[in-house]
């Protein structure tokens, strides 16, 4: 693994800051969507707030607006938060290792902000350089304002937006995810890591809607990575 | 303009689950990875997570969306971020609106969730 040194703190910060960018285009809109959904859910503009500020996690935010009950039920609630969210414990398993530049609270706080796009960003950082604390503040320092002030901007003003899936702003995502995985393709056993995890993600999908899907596939992938021959394509 | 009891708590509870999973990889006992077959597992993490999130949009949510995820495979080697991204988008939304106008037969032109994204 090529280890560059970190740049001053300023320029790191604007890397991170840089590289969201697009994914904070991407992500407004569906912020905004999921606001204009809370009103018909009986979710009051103060909660949607208070929900985008303390969760900041958008799949199982909509997740928990279709199960949102009147009342609403806590436990049923988080409970679908934890199995939609458990990727994120994968996620943070792996970032964690690399949170050495890290002051002890400020692996607490980078964690807590950690979102799929941050999580795959830093991922990607870490593969080729030693990952700062003043890169992972650029990453978030916009992000989550965008998200947690385009969730009131959706829930005040009701459905400015049509569905953004039917513009294909969900590719945005996509995309961005499938060039980093691209960026790991000279990584030893990448095809046999990525052939597992599409098969068993794929198998997971069809049999058992949701969120299983993920966990199924990353555990495969990591299986072969594990016990499949060494070596393989790319450098070692 | 107010916050319910009942809002705040399932609020919370969603807080407290998607916090504990974000902060799970805190008690895991890094120094032991190392070397090994442990190790090579976490290496493969980031490749892993991301090709389950991405396979099943890619090839379980019809034939618009399967043709936008090659053009973007096809893209993600040879353009910078930002022209995959682009490239993505106009595909997904140009095969959305050509194939989902005439369903092709039993599959189900868009059976995406609106939004699996944060």
């Amino acid at each position: 693994m090529i280890e560059q040194e970190a740049s001053a703190p300023p320029t790191e910060f604007r890397d991170g800051l840089v590289a969201t960018l697009p994914a904070i285009v991407a992500a407004v809109p569906f912020a905004v969507l999921l606001g204009a959904l809370s009103g018909d859910r009986g979710v009051s503009v103060a909660e949607m707030g208070l929900m985008s500020a303390l969760v900041f996690a958008g799949a199982s935010q909509f997740v928990a607006l279709d199960g949102w009950g009147v009342p609403p039920v806590w436990w049923l609630l988080g409970l679908t938060a934890l199995v939609v969210n458990l990727r994120h414990a994968l996620m943070s398993a792996s970032l964690v290792r690399h949170l050495g530049a890290f002051p002890r609270w400020g692996r607490v706080l980078a964690l807590l902000f950690m979102v799929d796009e941050a999580w795959a960003f830093a991922e990607a950082r870490a593969a080729t350089r030693r990952l700062t604390p003043a890169f992972y503040a650029g990453m978030v320092v916009l992000f989550y304002p965008s998200w947690v002030l385009a969730t009131l901007a959706g829930a005040l003003a009701g459905s400015l937006i049509e569905d953004p899936a039917a513009l294909g702003l969900d590719f945005a995502f996509i995309a961005i995810f499938v060039v980093l995985v691209a960026g790991f393709r000279h990584r030893p056993r990448f095809f046999a890591v990525v052939a597992a995890s599409v098969g068993a993600s794929v198998l997971t999908d069809l049999l058992l809607p949701g969120a299983w899907s993920i966990m199924a596939g990353a555990g495969a992938g990591m299986l072969v990575a594990a016990f499949g021959p060494a070596g393989g394509e790319g450098r070692a | 303009m107010s916050i319910s009891l009942d809002a705040l708590l399932a609020i919370l509870a969603m807080a407290a689950a998607t916090m504990a999973c974000r902060l799970a990889g805190l008690v895991l006992p890094t120094p032991l990875i190392g070397t090994g077959r442990l190790a090579r597992a976490f290496d493969a993490m980031p490749v892993a997570i991301l090709s389950a999130i991405l396979a099943p949009l890619l090839l379980t949510r019809g034939p618009a969306d399967a043709l936008a995820g090659a053009v973007v495979i096809l893209a993600a080697t040879r353009l910078p971020m930002i022209a995959v991204i682009a490239l993505g988008v106009g595909a997904a939304a140009a095969a959305r609106a050509w194939l989902c106008a005439r369903p092709v037969s039993g599959l189900p032109c868009a059976r995406r969730s609106r939004a699996r994204r944060d």
